[in-house]
């Protein structure tokens, strides 16, 4: 039982008796609002893009996400803008407006552009535009420049612009809920202990925080869930937190809100983000969700090796902190327990001072790395006091590069040692091959990244 | 002032941009009836069907039927060679749609798919071009195409190189994956909305597969979301099955691919396999080529044989080449059926040429633009006292028009581009940077015109005015994207003398023009474009006469103009266009007409590769430059210039739109787009996560296009040159700047690259060149 109303462009809507794995995509193009395009199904043309309106202090923002991924019910208690909403072909919005001098060509992809153009467009206190709020939007035709000219061509939003206006006005955080259908139930929690207490009652639930690996599950892989429960609304799991030994970052915090929270003051992370995914996942996408879903793979775990992390974990039985290299326990596996749930990921501080993330794929952005490796560097008096090594896409887990460390521990930051702990972390791990990348490149770049490592730091010192 | 030429929207950009455009697939919702499809995929690449059980799919709340072959009333093949079972007895690729499954939703009818029980008996499968070839498993014909004399130049040449290369395929990846929706109307027919570019073929295949006269069939293509040669034949079987369910059930079919079946399920760009022998001079002058030129074809031969003749025809590129022979096969596998894409076999053979051209300088230690420049087609000084060489024909006996073009656009680019400036600036930078090297190339396009197969070279058009003025235009092209009908609407208006305002483009339907020819070969609007206008001068023709009675001047003198008509005789006395079109109703003048146009002048010896098969070429010319990180391979696109020679533009926002995308998606191919297929013969790379197209990192920071300016050409409509495919091969130039950028990290010399040159095919190219160092410090 139970209903699902939300803001529809403006309008409120109430729905009942759908599948909850059931998307908002699937839904608007059931509604006959095709503006809205399916290209992938896993969130990674933006074909399918949402504005959807997020609580930002006294007003609002727009948040562009993939609405192919994003399940019905959670739209529960939210205002969503799609396409439609935004503008007709006789009164078209101004970003609209800027994309008719070339920039659809086929058109399938443009709906998307656009929504993720006004994401930007009503951006408060933008300054230029950030191009960056496109790079989860594909177009097979135009070669995208007439799409950039348009986006640099964008001004501020007219004072009396509704959208904007809108934005200024509050809006309440979606509350609980608590919806039940013969194909699953799906809950949102609004404390943790209400959040507990439901993953006591239902240990096999699937917890989602943004849900961008569980809609590419249910859409790539049929996967279903009898209880999903959305984590997105629990304030325990949404907390940034300045500690004078660590950093803590609630696990449910979405990227994107991390990111412009930490505003640069972990450069690490500051240089990760933009290498992680693309900004319409980075708005739902979460460092919690992205350790749990454990794979080798994930851009997070790296990071969050080379800095040293530790989870912190949750449940009835009260918390425990876990370092993330024991969190892994292999291929897609953790030591979270039935009725547990990550809470938060604490960053020790002092951060090192020299750091670096690299990712080696096909394409810079939007990609799934081939190989990521993350270092995390304090030198005294030119030796290595401290060096962690975190590495993806080397072994069947997120892995440190223990033996290459202990190497390099009280060394010499100098070109031998550098050549002698190359061969070393080589050797370290047996990657495999597949569509990504050989496994001898593999092995090649854990070589090769070490000594682009080593040459920044140089050059970082000249 | 003129309406062809001026640079305005896509017609439906308006509509784009709110998401009002219609797609094949946002129809469905307008049928409450409608019944969804879901197919059951082989999992094996090669097998026999023992059995096929269908019984445990009806058990599945919401499955309505389960079609199989023996629910085919006509011939049970989605092609018109004979070998595409639309059901097949014997699975021939992995993923290959054994039966398909339609229910009241999506979900049921999937849910239906997984209790179909099929048996198979594995057999044995070809899952490469070396097994294929190995094995002599190939179809279609021989190609051999030959002028000269190649073995005897090959043995005076003073220099002789050997070498091969393998190219990969390419998924075409457009937006909007294969989509049909059939019902029976209201006379018991069928109307089949379908996203192809064939929609003559499409009513074909749904007829022959119906046993139905093709009378009772119409298609309609309202727009597709980019098709790009994947929908010039590969869109049929989809359509057929919905056809066939809409059939058999009496309700709407839709059938709509999600990404995942398109790639498995769909044909690409055909990877390539040469081998080849060049003899040349000691100044880099090509004297002879041998080439060998192997197309994977995949399951059925499809358009493979028309794609390798236009491989054959195009190991030129531009340039002049006396004693050339090629030979061509296109190999038998079991993988998806390789199709048309952009470019169709042209782009492949052109890589193989540019190829043989860097090796060719490397070997001399010149610059490959220098060794480019020498060879290209046109008129070349000889020895003293003799004359100039006419280095115009091609090996396939076509003469090259305008070829001075090609170093008018070689030189014109170089300025534009600042080369000689750049290369020096490239050489500053990368004796200062050890792990970060610049390169940059120069490559030419030389691009032929026409379908291969002459017959196709036709098209028809069918204009109504109404008596207030407003205008339908009716032709056989589809619009993909490419600004096809934004181009006949520029047309029919310039034609008629109206406002753009006045032309309403139809959605293209086989019962509006008939046998029309697939929107492919970059004629759309060479071949429409001409017949819309023939159609529009008929009307236009019997409207002068009927204003040149009222004027009292000859019908000659009469003159169109956005929405007006006067004499040249007294400019100031105007009628409004309905004016004109009300008076010649009164008088009973007709106020449609048809056009048709066959392009001139086309012959070809299928057999013999001689003759004329191109009414045209389009040349052009790209610069690009990149800058690669040695320590892992991967490397940024810094600066692209680009001269193209699109005619006098129709419509040049469009054809400027064509250049830089097609490039874009040409690069795509050549560095990011690795399309692989697992040892069980399935695609590795068969979603987005996985198949990575250009995103918008690869538009390089500095993007600057250019098209040729007085280039008219005569005999085509409005002096224009088409523009679809030919800028894809601009991208070569990207491949050659990253062979560049990869020798600056040894001492010189042949660089080895594999295609595509990914992150890590670059890196190895570079370890390699690495080795060639001599050892420092001895």
């Amino acid at each position: 039982m139970g209903e699902i109303s939300f803001t529809l462009n403006g309008q409120s809507v109430r729905v009942d008796g759908v599948d909850p794995h059931l998307s908002l995509l699937a839904w608007l193009r059931q509604q006959g609002l095709t503006g809205s395009k399916e290209g992938c199904a896993e969130g990674e043309c933006g074909a399918c893009a949402v504005l959807l309106l997020q609580p930002d202090g006294v007003g609002a923002r727009f948040e562009a996400v993939n609405s192919c991924l994003l399940p019905l019910p959670c739209l529960a208690g939210r205002e969503v803008w799609t396409v439609e909403g935004l503008g007709r072909p006789e009164a078209l919005h101004p970003v609209q407006e800027a994309m008719l001098q070339g920039g659809s060509q086929c058109g399938y992809c443009t709906p998307g552009f656009v929504v993720s153009l006004a994401a930007e467009y009503y951006r408060k206190g933008r300054e230029g535009f950030d191009l960056e709020a496109l790079s989860g939007n594909l177009c097979r035709c135009t070669g995208y420049r007439p799409i950039r000219d348009a986006a640099l061509s964008l001004g501020a939003p007219p004072p009396q612009d509704p959208l904007a206006q809108r934005l200024e006005a509050p809006v309440a955080p979606p509350g609980p809920l608590a919806y039940e259908s013969p194909q699953g139930c799906f809950y949102r929690p609004t404390s943790l202990a209400e959040l507990l207490a439901r993953l006591a009652q239902h240990p096999q639930a699937r917890l989602l925080a943004g849900g961008t690996d569980w809609g590419v599950e249910v859409n790539q892989r049929f996967a279903r869930a009898g209880v999903l429960l959305d984590l997105s609304q629990v304030p325990e799991l949404q907390g940034l937190v300045w500690r004078e030994d660590y950093l803590e970052v609630g696990a449910a915090l979405p990227l994107s809100e991390l990111e412009r929270r930490l505003a640069g003051r972990v450069p690490l992370l500051a240089a990760w983000f933009p290498l992680f995914a693309s900004r319409l996942i980075r708005n739902r996408a979460t460092l919690g969700g992205n350790l749990a879903t454990a794979s080798p793979i994930g851009d997070g775990p790296p990071v969050l090796l080379a800095l040293g992390a530790q989870v912190v974990l949750v449940s009835l039985a009260g918390e425990r902190v876990v370092p993330l290299e024991q969190f892994f326990q292999g291929y897609r596996q953790t030591v979270l327990a039935p009725g547990e749930v990550i809470k938060a990921v604490r960053i020790p501080l002092p951060l090192a001072p020299l750091a670096r993330f690299y990712k080696v794929a096909k394409r810079p952005l939007d990609d799934i790395s081939t190989v990521a490796a993350a270092f995390a560097l304090h030198l005294e008096e030119g030796r290595v006091a401290a060096i962690r090594i975190g590495l993806g896409g080397v072994a069947p887990t997120p892995v440190r590069a223990y033996k290459t460390e202990a190497f390099l521990q009280g060394k010499p930051w100098e070109p031998r040692t550098v050549r002698a702990a190359a061969e070393l972390v080589r050797g370290e791990f047996k990657p495999i091959d597949d569509h990504r990348g050989s496994a001898a490149y593999r092995s090649a770049m854990l070589a090769s990244l070490l000594h682009k490592f080593y040459t920044e730091t140089q050059e970082v010192a000249v | 002032m003129k309406v062809v030429g001026r640079a305005i929207p896509h017609e439906s950009a308006r509509e784009h941009v709110t998401g009002r455009a219609l797609y094949t697939d946002d129809l469905w919702p307008r049928y409450p009836q409608a019944l969804h499809a879901w197919p059951v995929q082989a999992p094996h690449a090669h097998a026999r069907i023992l059995r096929l059980e269908t019984a445990p799919a009806y058990g599945v709340p919401g499955v309505v039927r389960v079609l199989t072959r023996a629910d085919v009333p006509g011939k049970n093949d989605s092609g018109l060679k004979g070998d595409e079972p639309l059901f097949p007895s014997e699975v021939m690729y992995h993923g290959q749609a054994v039966c398909w499954v339609l229910g009241e939703s999506e979900e049921a009818a999937r849910l239906g798919a997984e209790q179909v029980v099929v048996e198979y008996e594995p057999l044995p499968a070809i899952l490469s071009l070396a097994e294929a070839i190995a094995q002599g498993s190939f179809q279609g014909a021989r190609l051999q195409a030959r002028r000269g004399e190649v073995a005897q130049a090959l043995r005076e040449s003073p220099r002789v190189l050997e070498g091969e290369l393998e190219l990969g395929g390419q998924e075409h990846f457009y937006l909007e994956t294969q989509a049909s929706l059939a019902l029976l109307d209201e006379t018991d027919n069928l109307l089949v909305h379908a996203s192809t570019q064939h929609p003559s073929e499409t009513q074909e295949i749904v007829a022959q597969v119906l046993g139905w006269p093709r009378h009772r069939v119409v298609v309609q293509c309202l727009r597709m979301g980019g098709g790009f040669g994947g929908k010039e034949v590969q869109a049929n079987p989809y359509a057929a099955v919905a056809a066939l369910g809409a059939y058999l059930t009496r309700r709407p079919v839709r059938v709509r691919l999600n990404r995942l079946q398109d790639i498995t399920l769909t044909g690409k760009r055909h990877p390539f396999f040469a081998r080849w022998k060049v003899g040349y001079s000691e100044e880099g002058l090509v004297q002879a080529l041998w080439m060998e030129l192997y197309a994977d074809g995949g399951w059925s031969l499809d358009l493979s044989e028309a794609v390798l003749a236009r491989a054959v025809c195009h190991v030129d590129n531009a340039y002049y080449i006396p004693n050339l022979e090629v030979v061509g096969r296109v190999c038998k596998t079991h993988k998806t059926s390789q199709t048309a894409f952009r470019g169709f076999g042209g782009p492949q053979g052109m890589v193989f040429i540019e190829e043989v051209m860097s090796r060719v300088a490397a070997s001399l230690g010149l610059p490959p633009e220098e060794v480019r420049a020498r060879n290209l087609y046109g008129v070349r000084p000889s020895a003293p006292g003799r004359p100039p060489l006419d280095c115009r024909i091609t090996h396939y006996g076509q003469e090259v028009k305008d070829a001075e073009r090609l170093p008018l656009i070689w030189q014109e680019l170089l300025q534009m581009a600042d080369f000689a400036a750049r290369r020096a600036e490239i050489a500053r930078f990368n004796a200062q940077n050890p792990h970060r090297k610049r390169g940059m190339a120069i490559t030419p396009v030389k691009f032929g015109i026409s379908f291969n197969l002459t017959a196709f070279n036709q098209a028809g058009a069918w204009v109504l005015v109404y008596q207030d003025g407003s205008v339908q235009v009716n032709h056989g092209g589809t619009e993909m994207g490419q600004g096809l009908h934004t181009k006949v609407m520029q047309i029919a208006a310039q034609a008629l003398g109206v406002p753009l305002g006045a032309i309403r483009i139809m959605p293209t339907r086989t019962d509006k023009v008939p046998n029309t020819s697939a929107t492919a070969a970059s004629t759309g609007a060479d071949l429409n474009g001409a017949a819309v206008r023939a159609a529009c001068e008929k009307i236009k023709a019997r409207l002068a006469e009927v204003a040149a009675q009222r004027f009292g001047v000859h019908p000659a003198d009469v003159v169109f103009e956005e929405g007006q008509v006067y004499s040249l005789w007294r400019p100031e006395e105007r009628l409004g266009f309905a004016e004109v079109v009300r008076a010649a109703y009164a008088q009973r003048v007709p106020l449609f007409a048809d056009g048709f146009y066959r392009t001139p002048g086309l012959h070809w010896d299928k057999g013999r590769m001689w003759g004329k098969p191109f009414h045209y070429y389009a040349f052009g010319a790209a610069v690009s430059e990149v800058e690669v990180d040695g320590f892992t391979g991967q490397y940024r696109l810094l600066r692209v210039d680009i001269l193209h020679d699109v005619g006098d533009s129709l419509s040049p926002l469009v054809d400027l739109g064509q250049v830089e995308g097609g490039f874009i998606q040409g690069l795509g191919w050549l560095t990011l787009e690795d399309l692989r297929w697992d040892a069980k013969g399935q695609v590795a790379t068969r979603s987005a996560s996985t198949y990575k197209l250009p995103s918008f990192a690869e538009l390089p920071p500095v993007f600057h296009v250019r098209l040729l300016p007085r280039a008219s050409e005569p005999g085509v409509v409005y002096g224009s040159k088409a523009v679809g495919e030919p800028p894809l091969m601009l991208a070569i130039s990207v491949r050659e700047a990253l062979r560049d950028a990869i020798a600056a990290f040894g001492p010189g010399g042949v660089v080895e690259l594999a295609s595509p040159a990914t992150p890590e095919a670059v890196y190895w190219a570079i370890e390699r060149v690495r080795q060639q160092a001599p050892v420092s410090g001895d």
